[in-house]
C-alpha cells in the first residue's frame, strides 16, 4: 500500500461487491423468478440486467429476484421501482430488451413504453 | 501407567522436531512455539523429547520441564486416539456438565486427565470453548456434541 | 470482480460450526453450482452473528432473510425455494418472542437494542477476504493516522475518547498509550491479549473470528502511536478457528503492504506475529502473558515496573485486549466526541457481553454502557426460560460477583458494577435462576481459581485452597458454625495481599454471594439444607402422598429402583437406595416429588 488514494480505490471497488447488504434508496429492479419465470427465460434476463448495471457502474440500483408475479403467460417479467415514481412492469422480456431498459429507463429516466404490460395488452 | 517412548517409530518425527527447533531458534522466545509444535507432533512431551528441545535451544532441561508441566495443554503422558473434552465453563456447569463427566468416567473407567489402557480415549475437563449457546457441551476430537444429557453419553462413545 | 444478485451469509463462528455449519457451507456451494446459480449467488462465510441460541444461522441478502436453527437437510429447501425461486422459506425464519415470523435481521429485538462498534463487521463481512474489510472502511483509520496525524495526536484522540480497557480492570487506554510512548527505549512492543479465559466469555474469540483485520489495523495504529515496530498477539490454542483467520489476515495485510515496511509510503514499519498460549488462565494477566511469550512459566511479576516501562524482554510494551483494539479504528475514524456520545461519562462506548446460563437468548450482545442489567436480561436476553424466577446474574467471571434480583436496575458501567461487589471483567454474563445454589456457584469459581492459581504467591496458592475446602465442607453438609466468618476473613486477607489482579479478585465470588445470599450459606450450615435443591448431599427426595396418583412413571425413571408402590397408590422412595439424581422429579406430571 503506497498511499491513501490507493486504499480508497480498492475500497470503491470492494464496496460494489458488498453494497447488496445495505438498505438502499435507489432504483430496485425485480425479476419474477418462480418456476414459470425461469422456464420462460428469466435467468438470462436477470444476468443481462446485472451485467449492464455493472458495466455502467449503477451503484444505486439493486437487481432482485422475486417469486411469481402472477401473470405467468407474460413471463419473463421485470418490474422497476424508482423512488417517487409508479412501478413499471415490463413483460415478455429478453436479454436484449433488458439492456435497453437499463439504458433508457434507468439511466435516462424514459420508460420503454413498448415493452410495458400496458402496451402488450393492447 | 507406563508408556514407553519408541525411538525407532518416532524417528521421522524427531527429524521434523529438529527442523522446527532450527527454524524457531531464529526468533525471540522460541520455547513456547517449539513446545506447542512438539505437543502437536508427538501428542505428548515425553522426557526424551524435552531433552532434544533442551539441547537444541540450549535451555536447561529443568526449565523446560518446569514450563511443560505448568501449562495444561502440555501433557507428559500420551493422549488417547480420541480426546473427550467436557466443557466446564460456567454456562455448561450451570446446565449440568458435571453429570456428563461423571457418566463418562463410569462408562470408560477413566479419571479426568487420564488415558484408557488401550490408548483409545483420554478425558479432559476443558475451560469454556465458547459454544455456550449449546451448553452443556462435550467434544470428541473435532466433533462437538451440544445440548447434551447424561443418557446420550454411551451412544456417543459407541460411535468411536 | 463479479457482482452477485444475492449473498448468502453463513455463520462460521465456533458455536454454529459446532452445529455443522461447515458441512452446510459445502452443501450450499454444491447445490448452487448444481443449479448453475454460482454466477448470481455468492456464499459468504462470516464470524459470529451473536445470537448463538438460534444457530446455525444463515442470512440471505438482499432480503435480509434471517434463518435460524438451520439443519443440513434444510439447505436443499433454501436453495430450491429461496435462491432459485425467490420464495422466502417461512418455516426457517427466526421467531421472536411473540412467535411472529421475523423476515429481516434488522427486525430482531435481540439486535434492535444493541449498538455495534466492536462487533461492527461480525456477521457482515467475510473475515477471510481483506477486500470486504476494506469495503467497510477497513484500514482507512491506519491510512489517516499515518498520513495525517502525529503520534501524539493519535494518543490524544484515544485519551479524549475516554476508552477504557475492555479486558477487565477498565484502566484508561489512552494513559497506557501515553506511558509507553514516553518511556525510554530503542525497541518497543505492542501486544494484544487474546488469552480470553473467563469461563463463559467468548467475545474476543468472536471478534478474531469475525473481524480479524480490525485487530491487525488497530495494533499497527498503536505501534505508530507509541513508536513500536513489532506486535505480538498472544492467543489461546483452544481457539483454532480464530488463530487460523488471524494468521490469514496478517498474511493478507502483508501482501497488500499494510504490514511490513514503508506502510502507506511513509517511513513507518510494522509487523506482527501470533504466539499461542497453552492453557493457563493466569496468562490473561499481563505480566504473566509477557513471561509466557518469553518462554517461561506464565507467572505474574511484581508491578511496578509496569509493562509500559519494562515489559516484554524488559522493553517498553503496550498491552491491550482484543475488544479494546476493536474500538480503536472506529474512534480514529469517527472522532473522540462520537465515541463519548455513546455510553456514560465515565464509561464511554459500548461493551460486548456473552450472555449465558439460564436465559432464553444466549449469545453475544454489544450494548451502550449504562444500559441497565434488566434490559439486557429481559429485553435482549428474552428473560428466563421455563417460567423460572430470576435469582442472580454473574458478571466478571472468577474475578466478579453475583448480582441479586433487587439490584437488577443497576446500569452497566465499570464503576457501578464494582460498587456492588462485582466487576465488568471481560464480559461474561451468566444468568441464574431459582434452581442455582449460590454457595455451589461460589464453590465452582473457587474450584476454578484453585486449579488455575499459578502458585507463585502464598495468599492465592494456599488461601484459595483453604477457602475451597471450607466451601466444600459447607456444600456437603459438614459446615461448622464458625465457617462463614472464617471464609469472610480469609477472603479479605487474600484480597489485600495477593500478588496479581487474579489473586486479589479471586475471593469476589464468595464475598458477593456472602453479601447478598448469606441466608443460603446459613441454611447450608445451620439447617443442613440447600434451598435451591442443588447440593446433592443436602437434598433428600420424597413423595407427597396427597399429590401422588400412582402413575408409576417415577418408579420407571429411577435408575436404582429406589421407588416402590402399587399402581394408583402413593409411591415411596427408599432413602438408602436413592442417589439423588432427580430423575423422578423431572418425570412426575403432578409435582408430587418433594426436594429439600
Amino acid at each position: 500500500m503506497k498511499s491513501l488514494e490507493e486504499l480508497k480505490k480498492i475500497r470503491e471497488e470492494a464496496r460494489k461487491k458488498v453494497d447488496l447488504r445495505e438498505e438502499k434508496k435507489g432504483t430496485r429492479i425485480v425479476v419474477g423468478m418462480a418456476t414459470c419465470g425461469i422456464s420462460a427465460g428469466a435467468r438470462p434476463v436477470l444476468m443481462a440486467l446485472l451485467e449492464e448495471a455493472k458495466k455502467r457502474n449503477l451503484n444505486d440500483v439493486t437487481v432482485n429476484q422475486t417469486g411469481c408475479i402472477g401473470v405467468c403467460r407474460l413471463e419473463p417479467i421485470v418490474e422497476v421501482y424508482r423512488p417517487g415514481e409508479e412501478k413499471v412492469t415490463y413483460v415478455d422480456m429478453t436479454p436484449e430488451k433488458a439492456k435497453k431498459v437499463i439504458a433508457e429507463h434507468i439511466v435516462n429516466g424514459k420508460v420503454v413504453t413498448e415493452y410495458t404490460i400496458g402496451a402488450y395488452e393492447e | 501407567m507406563e508408556f514407553k517412548f519408541d525411538w525407532e517409530k518416532n524417528a521421522s518425527k524427531i527429524e521434523k522436531l529438529k527442523e522446527i527447533i532450527e527454524e524457531k531458534k531464529q526468533k525471540k522466545g522460541p520455547l513456547m512455539p517449539v513446545l506447542n509444535q512438539a505437543q502437536k507432533l508427538f501428542g505428548y512431551l515425553p522426557i526424551e523429547v524435552q531433552r532434544i528441545i533442551s539441547e537444541g535451544l540450549n535451555i536447561p532441561l529443568a526449565e523446560i520441564y518446569g514450563v511443560a508441566t505448568f501449562y495444561s495443554q502440555f501433557s507428559l503422558i500420551p493422549k488417547g486416539k480420541y480426546t473427550i473434552g467436557v466443557c466446564l465453563g460456567t454456562a455448561c456447569y450451570v446446565k449440568g456438565a458435571q453429570d456428563i463427566i461423571d457418566r463418562i468416567k463410569d462408562e470408560l473407567d477413566l479419571e479426568v486427565g487420564g488415558t484408557t489402557k488401550d490408548r483409545k480415549f483420554s478425558l479432559e475437563a476443558t475451560r469454556c470453548i465458547g459454544a455456550c449457546g449449546l451448553a452443556p457441551v462435550m467434544t470428541v476430537n473435532e466433533d462437538v456434541y451440544g445440548k447434551l444429557n447424561a443418557d446420550e453419553v454411551p451412544g456417543i462413545i459407541k460411535k468411536y | 470482480m463479479e457482482l452477485y444478485r444475492s449473498h448468502v451469509l453463513i455463520c462460521r463462528g465456533t458455536g454454529c460450526t459446532s452445529s455443522k455449519s461447515d458441512d452446510m457451507e459445502v452443501k450450499l456451494n454444491e447445490l448452487i453450482k448444481e443449479k448453475e446459480l454460482d454466477k448470481e449467488v455468492k456464499v459468504v462465510r462470516t464470524g459470529c452473528f451473536g445470537l448463538c441460541e438460534a444457530g446455525p444461522i444463515i442470512v440471505v441478502y438482499p432480503e435480509g432473510a434471517f434463518y435460524s436453527h438451520v439443519k443440513l437437510e434444510d439447505i436443499d429447501e433454501i436453495v430450491e425455494e429461496h435462491l432459485l425461486k425467490g420464495r422466502i422459506v417461512d418455516r426457517l425464519l427466526y421467531k421472536g418472542e411473540e412467535e411472529e415470523k421475523i423476515k429481516s435481521v434488522n427486525e430482531v429485538t435481540f439486535y434492535k437494542k444493541q449498538k455495534r462498534v466492536a462487533l461492527k463487521n461480525c456477521g457482515v463481512i467475510d473475515p477471510e477476504d481483506i477486500n470486504e474489510y476494506i469495503a467497510y472502511d477497513g484500514y482507512m483509520a491506519l491510512g489517516k493516522v499515518l498520513t495525517e496525524m502525529e503520534p501524539k495526536d493519535v494518543i490524544n484522540v484515544i485519551k479524549d475518547s475516554g476508552l477504557r480497557g475492555r479486558g477487565g480492570g477498565g484502566f484508561p487506554s489512552g494513559l497506557k498509550w501515553d506511558f509507553t510512548s514516553k518511556a525510554e527505549g530503542d525497541q518497543k512492543y505492542v501486544l494484544c491479549n487474546a488469552d480470553e479465559g473467563d469461563p463463559g466469555a467468548f467475545m474476543d474469540r468472536s471478534i478474531l473470528e469475525g473481524d480479524p483485520h480490525a485487530v491487525v489495523e488497530a495494533m499497527a495504529i498503536a505501534g505508530y502511536a507509541v513508536g513500536a515496530n513489532q506486535g505480538y498477539v498472544y492467543i489461546r490454542a483452544e481457539y483454532p478457528i480464530a488463530v487460523e483467520r488471524l494468521q490469514l489476515a496478517i498474511d493478507h495485510a502483508r501482501e497488500k503492504g499494510l504490514l511490513g515496511e514503508n506502510i502507506f509510503g511513509t517511513d513507518f514499519n510494522f509487523d506482527m506475529e501470533i504466539r499461542l498460549g497453552a492453557g493457563a488462565f493466569v496468562c490473561g494477566e499481563e505480566t504473566a502473558l509477557i513471561a509466557s511469550i518469553e518462554g517461561e512459566r506464565g507467572m505474574p511479576r511484581n508491578k511496578p515496573p509496569f509493562p509500559a516501562n519494562s515489559g516484554l524482554w524488559q522493553k517498553p510494551t503496550l498491552i491491550n485486549n482484543v475488544e479494546t483494539y476493536a474500538n480503536v479504528n472506529q474512534i480514529i475514524l469517527n472522532g473522540a466526541d462520537w465515541f463519548k456520545d455513546i455510553g456514560t461519562e465515565k464509561s464511554p462506548g459500548t461493551k460486548v457481553f456473552a450472555l449465558g446460563g439460564k436465559i432464553n437468548n444466549t449469545g453475544l450482545v454489544e450494548i451502550p454502557m449504562g444500559t441497565p442489567l434488566k434490559e439486557v436480561i429481559y429485553e435482549i436476553g428474552g428473560g428466563i426460560p421455563n417460567g423460572k424466577k430470576f435469582k442472580a446474574v454473574q458478571t466478571g467471571g472468577p474475578s466478579g460477583g453475583c448480582i441479586p434480583a433487587d439490584l437488577i436496575d443497576t446500569p452497566i458501567t465499570y464503576d457501578s458494577l464494582t460498587e456492588i461487589g462485582s466487576m465488568m471483567g471481560s464480559g461474561g454474563m451468566i444468568v441464574m435462576d431459582e434452581e442455582t445454589c449460590m454457595v455451589d456457584i461460589a464453590r465452582f469459581f473457587l474450584d476454578f481459581t484453585v486449579e488455575e492459581s499459578c502458585g507463585k504467591c502464598p495468599p492465592c496458592r494456599i488461601g484459595t485452597k483453604r477457602m475451597l475446602e471450607i466451601l466444600e465442607r459447607i456444600t456437603s453438609g459438614n459446615g461448622e458454625a464458625e465457617d462463614i466468618d472464617k471464609l469472610e476473613r480469609l477472603a479479605e486477607n487474600i484480597k489485600s495481599s495477593a500478588l496479581c489482579g487474579l489473586g486479589q479478585t479471586a475471593p469476589n465470588p464468595v464475598l458477593s454471594t456472602l453479601k447478598y445470599f448469606r441466608d443460603e450459606y446459613e441454611a447450608h450450615v445451620n439447617e443442613k439444607t440447600c434451598p435451591a435443591g442443588t447440593c446433592k448431599d443436602l437434598v433428600s427426595y420424597s413423595i407427597d402422598p396427597e399429590a401422588c396418583k400412582g402413575c408409576t412413571l417415577c418408579a420407571k425413571a429411577c435408575p436404582v429402583d429406589a421407588i416402590s408402590g402399587e399402581r394408583k397408590e402413593a409411591h415411596v422412595i427408599d432413602q438408602d437406595k436413592c442417589i439423588k439424581c432427580g430423575a423422578c422429579e423431572e418425570k412426575c406430571p403432578f409435582g408430587a416429588i418433594i426436594n429439600k
